[in-house]
């Protein structure tokens, strides 16, 4: 039975832990709404290059010319997985579940004979799968000095990517980030960058003429259509990552009103017992004279 | 026809403009085109340049750099990968950019060095209209 002192520090503590998490959570929800403003402004661009670079790869598909980074090396031997997670904890399952999501693909791409190579984004990431696939990884990017992820940042990502299929690095590049649904669901994603991926559309687009030629332009855009999925990618991990560090702190100061509902009540009986005890020596005392 | 068309301008972090407009001023990566309603539909990648609005509501300028232009009969969209409005645009922005640019011409292979010069002196070009 702890004493009296311990149970009333314990309170304390519990106390001060549940200011804490409820600090988090408001600052999380602040947080949140600026991310989602940002994924939701970022969109209109996202949404019309996706556009344009599907209508005009569907044009030149087949055709010997096409860019590289539209047809893929013709291989598919190396991928590269980029895991993007967030700079801090205290967000629940957020980074776990992207880890989860990527390590399944890394082990069923190993086991079929592929070699996988991984760019972390993100330093939980990073942690997490150093203890089993550790061999694998060949970079990382440092975001945690940004406050706010903006295009460069994709940019400079999408470039390393660029320069190493370049180099011949990887035949596949998959993205891993977490998709902001709600605030109580993200949605862990993985999605292909290279080569880029073409939906098929029946949708007969106008015949554009093309300054210059339909290959010069789709060279010049699909870099830039990487970097646009990876801005995309970042944004949603960063509201997706806020959403999840809101609803988990929310968990965690609803705990800490529990746990100090039950202390209250250890505290007071105990409290209870001592006077009845005292009251019984006192009394027992008195009749023994 | 029309006297008026969609004009929308965007950058991958916001969208700048979005309103009707008359004609378009468009820096294109091989000449500067003005876009008209009732255009033939036509795409073309961008030069950094200065492009310029008008229509019923005022006018106005951008300074845009990188992306492309999607015209059809009654739009005209431009994504561009950085834009500022000209009354934003400073040189201490510009240095920041050609300096950026240089370095990409010395990193750049031997045969996409011209090209990227070429981005270099289009952004030199730009001084003229930057706001003291």
């Amino acid at each position: 039975m702890p004493s009296l002192k311990d149970l009333k520090n314990r309170i304390a503590s519990v106390k001060s832990t549940q200011k804490i998490t409820k600090a988090m959570q408001m600052v999380a929800a602040a947080k949140l709404r600026r991310a989602q403003e940002a994924a939701q402004d970022a969109r209109p661009y996202a949404e019309r290059m996706e556009a344009v670079i599907n209508s005009l790869a569907q044009s030149v598909r087949g055709s010997d010319s096409a860019p590289r980074l539209l047809a893929g090396t013709g291989d598919d031997k190396v991928h590269l997985l980029v895991v993007m997670t967030s700079e801090r904890g205290l967000c629940g399952g957020f980074n776990s579940s992207i880890v989860k999501l990527a390590r399944v693909r890394a082990n069923e791409l190993l086991a079929a004979g592929r070699t996988v190579k991984i760019l972390t984004v993100g330093r939980k990431g990073r942690e997490q799968l150093r203890r089993d696939l550790g061999d694998h990884l060949i970079g990382h990017v440092d975001l945690s000095e940004v406050k706010r992820v903006g295009y460069n940042d994709a940019k400079s990502i999408a470039d390393d990517l660029l320069g190493r299929f370049e180099g011949g690095e990887f035949d596949i590049a998959t993205i891993f980030y977490s998709r902001f649904q709600s605030v109580i669901a993200q949605v862990p994603t993985a999605r292909q960058v290279i080569p880029a991926q073409i939906e098929e559309s029946e949708e007969a687009s106008p015949l554009y003429e093309y300054e210059p030629s339909e290959e010069g332009i789709l060279e010049d855009l699909l870099p830039r259509g990487v970097a646009t999925q990876i801005f995309a990618a970042l944004l949603e991990n960063a509201a997706s990552e806020q959403g999840a560090r809101m609803s988990a702190m929310d968990n965690a100061t609803r705990n800490a009103g529990e746990m100090i509902d039950k202390l209250t009540v250890v505290y007071n009986r105990s409290r209870q017992a001592a006077i009845t005890k005292e009251l019984i020596e006192i009394i027992s005392g008195a009749e023994a004279l | 026809m029309a006297d008026t068309m969609q004009f929308d301008l965007v950058s991958p972090e916001r969208k700048l403009a979005s309103h009707a407009a008359r004609e378009v001023q468009i820096p294109g990566a091989e000449g500067d085109l003005t876009a008209m309603p009732g255009h033939a539909p036509f795409i073309t990648t961008l030069r950094p340049g200065v492009l310029k609005v008008s229509g019923p509501e005022g006018e106005g300028a951008f300074v845009v750099t990188g992306g492309f232009a999607e015209i059809t009969a009654e739009a005209a969209s431009v994504l561009a990968e950085h834009a500022f409005p000209v009354a934003e645009f400073t040189t201490a922005t510009l240095d920041d950019m050609v300096a950026e640019m240089r370095t990409a011409v010395e990193n750049a292979p031997a045969e996409a060095k011209a090209e990227a010069s070429k981005r270099v002196a289009d952004m030199e070009a730009l001084r003229s209209v930057v706001s003291a």
